[in-house]
């Protein structure tokens, strides 16, 4: 039987592979699809918790959680377009001009 | 007080008048051909929204929109906090040379909306809000500090910001989803309660430990605390200067009010006498007087070798960030009431700082010591002179209100008997004021080199660090109103 327990640990594994996908990739594509997965992991709780708990509001934050994760992309990806017309490279290390 | 949505909206003026404001810029860019008049508009709709602030102010207290936000004196304080820092930054924004025709219907837009994402920081009380607010502030922020998009420095000062932003509040949600599957509710007043159950279970104990600690990184990220502070140089360095101003101010007093709201009224519960007890089992208060220690040693430190100007001022941003989060980990109503009186403070003299390296970098073109270089002997000896005063007074010396914001916090820290953080944070305040030093030393012992551009002061800038210069001299004299309405604005609603 798969209960609230098996869930919350999915999400905690795919939290654990996007915080540690943020942190180690090097393209910045990649980074932001890591965090969009660290999201995801939170959503999967809520929903897990709201299922056990018998309340509604885990449900409905993730829709909240949704929209602001493509209103970030949206500005993300923006940047990461200006960021790319003025250097060609979408590498994190190679995005160092303010350093210590 | 406990109200639905449509009763919420009399009390909800100012939240109004930005979030229109904002859309009415954007509109009169378009239709009309005032591009250049948009700073002005701006600045209007701001003083407006502050005088709706001060209007409301006497309104009975309680909660707004289903308990989603509350209306009460802490988050009044804070309004008037951001309105005011909002305003200072429109009006460094039109005297900006970097800014110049900068599509300005957008810039200012943003900044208002900006503004309204700190009002609700200061104001939420569900998680849920609480995470939309600070999502809110971070995309305006993420858009503003690239703005200057041609820039290689602003693109990637606006890609960094972006990507930490972006983890430290993944962290911050799955925090909160996890305190969601503990209790079951998103209220603030409610999690409070139900933790207390919660915590007494064994085996819950190291959860709440997580889940507590993952948000203290996404409200840690927004004030620049020691480890999630990385960003902070960085994106000073590389947004536009009044955007530099805007973030140090308002976006880390906005982080402190919502980690203070978080803290005190949720997670805490007040004994009666000033005091408050931390949740049992969650030694919150100990592991932030560490980080507060740690953060005020590593921006000061790091700061004395910076030779940019702004960098400078964004290491001793996070120093004062430190000294800030003393008063947090007090546990006392004498400690929320220094970090608000602090943080008044701490806007007259760092905005006045930002103020004057604004006037230099519009003449010179540069923002490093060097442009510095002789000030007082080329024509800029009264602003000089106030780059001084706030400088000292960011130090922590007397006769300036930085003495009087820091003292606070000292007596706060060894009321509680908190020696070693005092001692740090005395240290501390030493190493501070060498770099401190080393800016007023350039502006004065330093003769200019042949070819330094004389300054001149406009009006409008001159008129900014006037009044900054004369908070900063009056509040070091005759602070008993500011400290009043402080001790007035530590009041939660539904505690």
């Amino acid at each position: 039987m798969i209960g609230t327990v098996h869930y919350l640990a999915l999400s905690a594994v795919l939290f654990s592979i996007g915080a540690v996908g943020a942190v180690v990739r090097r393209n910045v594509i990649i980074i932001f699809m890591s965090i969009e997965l660290m999201l995801n992991a939170a959503n999967l709780a809520f929903v897990a918790g709201s299922n056990s708990l018998g309340s509604m509001n885990g449900q409905s934050i993730v829709f909240f959680v949704m929209t602001v994760a493509a209103a970030e992309a949206a500005v993300g990806l923006a940047v990461i377009l200006a960021l790319f017309r003025n250097r060609q490279t979408v590498a994190a290390d190679e995005i160092a001009l303010l350093k210590w | 007080m406990d109200l639905g949505n449509a009763a919420s909206l009399a009390y909800h003026v100012p939240e109004l008048v930005l979030a229109g404001g904002s859309i009415v810029v954007l509109l009169l860019d378009v239709f009309t051909g005032m591009k250049a008049r948009l700073g002005e508009v701006a600045l209007l709709i701001v003083a407006f929204a502050i005088f709706t602030i001060g209007y409301g102010a006497s309104a009975q207290q309680g909660y707004l929109f289903n308990r989603m936000v509350a209306l009460d004196s802490f988050a009044l304080f804070f309004k008037f906090l951001f309105g005011f820092t909002t305003l200072a930054t429109i009006w460094m924004s039109t005297g900006s040379r970097e800014l110049d025709g900068e599509h300005p219907g957008e810039y200012y837009s943003i900044l208002l909306a900006g503004t309204l994402g700190m009002f609700y920081m200061a104001s939420a009380t569900n998680l849920l809000m609480a995470y939309l607010a600070l999502e809110f502030v971070s995309l305006t922020s993420y858009i503003l500090s690239g703005f200057l998009r041609h820039r290689e420095r602003g693109a990637e000062a606006s890609l960094k910001y972006l990507i930490y932003g972006g983890v430290a509040s993944g962290a911050m949600l799955y925090g909160f989803s996890l305190l969601y599957a503990l209790t079951g509710t998103l209220d603030y007043a409610e999690l409070g309660h139900k933790l207390a159950a919660v915590a007494a279970v064994p085996g819950n104990g190291a959860i709440l430990f997580i889940a507590v600690t993952l948000t203290l990184v996404g409200i840690g990220y927004k004030i620049a605390m020691v480890p999630f502070h990385q960003w902070s140089p960085d994106v000073y360095e590389g947004s536009p200067l009044p955007i530099t101003a805007y973030l140090a101010v308002g976006s880390k007093a906005a982080g402190l009010a919502l980690l203070i709201r978080f803290f005190y009224p949720a997670l805490s519960s007040a004994v009666g006498d000033g005091t408050w007890t931390a949740l049992h089992g969650v030694a919150w208060p100990t592991l932030m007087s560490v980080v507060a220690m740690v953060t005020m040693t590593v921006g000061n430190l790091t700061a004395l070798r910076q030779q940019n100007v702004k960098r400078l001022l964004a290491y001793s941003s996070i120093a004062h960030a430190g000294y800030m989060l003393m008063g947090f980990v007090v546990l006392t109503d004498g400690g929320l009431r220094a970090i608000l009186f602090y943080s008044v403070v701490y806007y007259l003299m760092n905005l006045g700082a930002f103020a004057v390296l604004l006037l230099v970098v519009n003449q010179t073109g540069r923002e490093d010591i060097e442009a510095f270089r002789g000030l007082a002997w080329r024509g800029g000896a009264p602003v000089a002179i106030a780059m001084l005063i706030f400088l000292f007074s960011l130090a922590g010396l007397p006769p300036f209100a930085g003495f009087i914001g820091k003292a606070y916090l000292f007596a706060a820290v060894i009321e509680q008997k908190m020696w070693l953080l005092a001692l740090v944070a005395a240290l501390n305040s030493v190493v501070g004021l060498a770099y401190y030093v080393r800016i007023a030393r350039a502006m004065f012992l330093d003769q200019p080199v042949a070819g330094d551009p004389e300054i001149a002061v406009d009006t409008s800038n001159g008129v900014l660090i006037g009044m900054l210069v004369a908070g900063t001299l009056v509040f070091g004299l005759w602070w008993t109103p500011v400290i009043n309405f402080a001790d007035r604005s530590v009041v939660f609603f539904g505690n």
